[in-house]
């Protein structure tokens, strides 16, 4: 199915979302459209799916001009969209979730079973591996992601909208979900993909759409453009991607783990079931040392959490053992507000649930952690909070970090990913460290503001600060490390120069070592 | 300015409670202008009406403080009105047992009682909560009638005095006894109730104020109500906050016992409180957990009980319980503002949509949540 949009202009109150765009998505290929956030791209996608109407411009599906005022248009032309966040009812099986809103059968007898026979037939004819009568909870992300696809395959998509597919998606998923888009486009399907991720439009897509502040700006063949030419496109300057840094040059070890084990959390009975009584870490050993930047890599979930988390001192104290030595100290008896005033900086992995107090101001987040002692109160075991003292540090870290907009006063929940991050690493960064902890830095952030993160790392490191990395992108892992470690199942898999090694090296240590092909990942 | 903005939505519920409160009257049959006349005449009168306004005013103050400091930590405190109990009675208990001690010492002693004592009640739920998990508010309503009974056994067993029909305890002492505003104000005549506890009331607003907001504890307790997580990650002690917030939420609801003990009756009287605690949510609701707010509140829903009267006595139909219909319809719209809100914020869409994407939010139906990767509002 080919898909054109002519001349589509959407508003929202004062601000132009799509201005005049146009793009056209010819049949049977991969076309990935690319921006930063708040480019426009998941506005244009809505109105193609019938979400928004757009103001003005026409939407034409196989060169027929069509209205399409609600998903149901849409889905009534062959029109899918698969949403970053999944859209199944969690307790119910797959054939349930995929019929919902289009049951077969009369309305007194529901007939379960011709759908999961079809069901099953467009598994296997796209080679998706998903058991209809598997109940949606038990699958994997990935496998969820793969009940998406099929509800739409069900409806008859013949294009199909995918946004922020591989978010979170492990790197071998992300190979093998792939391959699927691949075997539809075979079958003569249209795939959109709407991503942030360069190094995917490269190994997907056929055609690239590069959008910024609500225009196309660049229409491109996949093979004909490099990533720095679409980096440049999306942010509209030149964008340095690797990372420039010296050599780092070592001190005395500030952090020496020896033997660290975690337990899994007493949890639910259903939780223990699936992951039984496993350890979340098993008897890691490492240590980063002054002035260098130690990086963690690693499928998520095989341990990477937990480790920053026991390192912070957010574990109870009874699920973990092993010793943790913080310059030449025990601090496995600190508690989180006692191991921060030792100098250990923390970074959450997620923002949202960790790292920020949304309601709050930027001023009230900037303090988080060192709320209760100078400068955010006048001397030490005083209880009135300064707030003058509260507002100079907060302005401090909105002007280092160039967090925008720069009014201390707004809420936090104001503020893009991007911005929100660079509070974040402002404050922490500001303690000043001698360790940093610092999970996911990038995570949905814009490529401006990765570049702005990846050489504040780097400079806090020529500080003489140690730095433990903790990042699902291989290319950030690898580009910011002086040493990597490879962590699965618990375990260290092996640890490499990142300078030298191939990412190939590292899945094949990160899926536990088994050729591609027959890794199984356990979880 | 931003105050104002806050006061908006509690006011327009309370002009909508008051229009179909109009409209129920009418229903009945009586005159709307004449009920709502006597209903705000007779609660701003001078001086008995301003007077018994401020006098039922002050348990609310102290109740719905009690519940807006809890909420503000992200506790829901069911049990103000066990906890007043508690605290009441302990303040009559100094009061008999210290009878001879001199005022100076006596009602401090006896304010330590009330605020000791709902803050120990208020603990209990807490420390539930912090140890085992258990819910606050499935304990909270569960201690409330603990308390009621606890307090009903003691009087009636051991603190009412030989042949007194009434189910009260002996009289305090009368050191413990604190002055009625009457003896300060001239014209204000000694009869009416209202003493320094209001005034103590609006102290404790300002400090419940001052402490969220102005202290280290206090941002501890919102953060700790805000993002749990994120608190724990700023090296805050979640058990700890969690009993401390119940502890001062309880001190507050306590404090109901120096007004009534110590400045109304001087004994503990049994089932004295018209359900000040419950009374409690709905003026935190309705002043937004504020204590600013809260103090509003509590006035309003006071000049609707000292209303009521004169209603119930001076109209053909309509009984005093028109109060209960508009106390319930001010909450029921309070609850809807939600309603009010988001209809408000289309309104303001149209106008301000600029704000959220110049600050590089994808654009989204919803309001500009938490902007990256989890925006909850995305589709």
């Amino acid at each position: 199915m080919k898909l054109e949009l002519r001349g589509i202009t959407k508003r929202f109150g004062a601000v132009l979302a799509n201005d005049h765009l146009d793009i056209t998505i010819p049949s049977a290929t991969i076309h990935a459209i690319v921006g930063e956030n708040g480019a426009g791209k998941s506005t244009a996608m809505r109105i193609a799916y019938g979400f928004y109407t757009a103001d003005s411009g026409d939407i034409l599906v196989d060169d027929q001009v069509r209205d399409i005022r609600a998903p149901l248009d849409a889905i009534a032309l062959g029109i899918g969209m698969v949403h970053q966040h999944f859209m199944l009812v969690r307790p119910m099986t797959v054939t349930e979730n995929i019929v919902l809103g289009a049951e077969p059968g009369s309305a007194i007898a529901l007939d379960l079973r011709k759908a999961a026979a079809s069901i099953r037939a467009l598994s296997e004819e796209f080679r998706l591996a998903v058991d209809p009568d598997a109940i949606v909870e038990d699958l994997s992300v990935g496998q969820q992601q793969r009940v998406e696809l099929l509800k739409a395959l069900y409806r008859r998509a013949e294009l199909l909208i995918l946004d922020e597919p591989t978010a979170v998606l492990t790197p071998r998923e992300v190979e093998e979900f792939f391959a699927i888009l691949r075997r539809m486009r075979g079958q003569g399907k249209t795939v959109i993909i709407i991503t942030h991720k360069l190094s995917e439009v490269l190994a997907i897509s056929d055609n690239v759409t590069v959008m910024r502040d609500g225009r196309v700006v660049g229409n491109v063949r996949t093979r004909e453009t490099t990533p720095a030419e679409l980096a440049r496109l999306m942010v509209g300057r030149d964008v340095l991607l690797r990372v420039d840094k010296p050599p780092a040059t070592p001190g005395a070890a500030v952090l020496t783990v020896r033997d660290l084990s975690i337990a899994a959390p007493p949890a639910s009975a259903a939780s223990r079931q699936l992951r039984r009584d496993r350890l979340r870490l098993d008897k890691v050993s490492f240590e980063v040392r002054a002035g260098e930047i130690v990086g963690v890599a690693g499928v998520e979930g095989n341990g990477q959490t937990e480790l920053v988390e026991a390192l912070a001192g957010l574990l109870p104290e009874s699920q973990v053992s092993g010793a943790i030595s913080f310059g030449g100290r025990d601090i496995r008896p600190l508690d989180a507000r006692r191991r921060r005033e030792a100098g250990i900086a923390h970074v959450p992995e997620d923002r949202h649930r960790r790292g920020l107090l949304l309601e709050f101001s930027l001023a009230e987040n900037a303090i988080l952690g060192v709320h209760y002692r100078p400068p955010a109160v006048n001397h030490v075991g005083a209880v009135l909070l300064n707030q003058q003292a509260i507002e100079r540090r907060a302005e401090l870290v909105i002007r280092e970090f160039d967090v925008r907009p720069p009014n201390a006063s707004l809420p936090a929940r104001a503020l893009s990913g991007g911005n929100q991050q660079k509070l974040i690493i402002g404050r922490e960064f500001g303690l000043p460290p001698l360790l940093l902890l610092i999970s996911q830095p990038t995570r949905g952030v814009d490529i401006g503001a990765i570049e702005f993160i990846h050489r504040k790392i780097v400079a806090l490191r020529d500080a003489g600060c140690a730095v433990l990395l903790v990042s699902a992108e291989l290319e950030e892992v690898t580009a910011l490390a002086d040493r990597l470690l490879v962590l699965h199942n618990g375990r260290i898999a092996g640890e490499v120069d990142p300078a030298r090694v191939t990412h190939e090296h590292i899945g094949l240590l990160m899926t536990g070592g088994h050729a591609p092909g027959e890794a199984e990942r356990d979880s | 300015m931003k105050a104002l903005g806050e006061l908006r939505f509690p006011l327009i519920a309370v002009l909508c409670a008051f229009a179909v409160g109009a409209l129920v009257v009418a229903l009945i049959g009586d005159s709307p202008v004449e009920t709502y006349r006597l209903l705000l005449g007779s609660a701003f009168s001078w001086p008995d009406g301003i007077g018994y306004t401020l006098f039922f005013a002050t348990p609310l103050i102290f109740t719905g403080l009690a519940v807006a400091v809890a909420l503000r930590g992200g506790l829901l405190n069911i049990g103000a009105e066990g906890q007043l109990y508690v605290a009441s009675f302990a303040t009559a208990w100094v009061g008999i047992t210290f009878a001879n001690l001199p005022a100076v010492v006596l009602v401090p002693l006896c304010c330590l009682a009330a605020i000791g004592g709902g803050a120990l009640w208020g603990a209990i739920p807490g420390i539930l909560k912090a140890r085992f998990g258990s819910h606050e508010v499935i304990n909270t309503i569960m201690l409330n009638f603990v308390a009621v009974a606890l307090v009903g056994y003691l009087t009636q067993y051991h603190y009412r005095m030989p042949g007194d029909p009434i189910m009260e305890t002996s009289p305090v002492g009368a050191g413990a006894h604190i002055p009625r505003l009457g003896a300060f104000i001239p014209g204000l005549p000694a009869r009416i109730p209202l003493n320094v506890a209001f005034l103590l009331a609006l102290l404790s607003c300002w400090l419940v104020y001052v402490l969220l907001w102005k202290t280290k504890w206090g941002y501890e307790i919102r953060a700790t109500g805000q993002n749990p997580a994120a608190a724990e990650y700023g090296g805050v002690s979640i058990r700890r906050e969690i009993v401390l917030t119940m502890a001062i939420s309880g001190a507050l609801a306590g404090m109901v016992g120096i007004n009534e003990v110590l400045g109304y009756r001087y004994r503990y009287y049994d089932g004295f409180s018209d359900n000040y605690g419950f009374t409690g949510i709905a003026v935190a609701l309705l002043g937004r957990n504020h204590p600013f707010g809260v103090v509003v509140a509590a006035l309003l829903f006071a000049v609707l009980q000292r209303g009521g009267v004169p209603v119930d006595a001076f109209t053909q139909l309509v009984s005093k319980d028109i109060v209960l219909i508009l106390q319930a319809l001010v909450i029921l719209f309070v609850a809807a503002e939600a309603m009010f809100r988001s209809a408000g914020s289309r309104q303001r869409a149209a106008g301000s949509k600029g704000k959220s994407a110049a600050v590089g939010a994808d654009l989204q139906v919803g309001p500009p949540a938490g902007a990256g990767q989890s925006a909850p509002g995305k589709i």
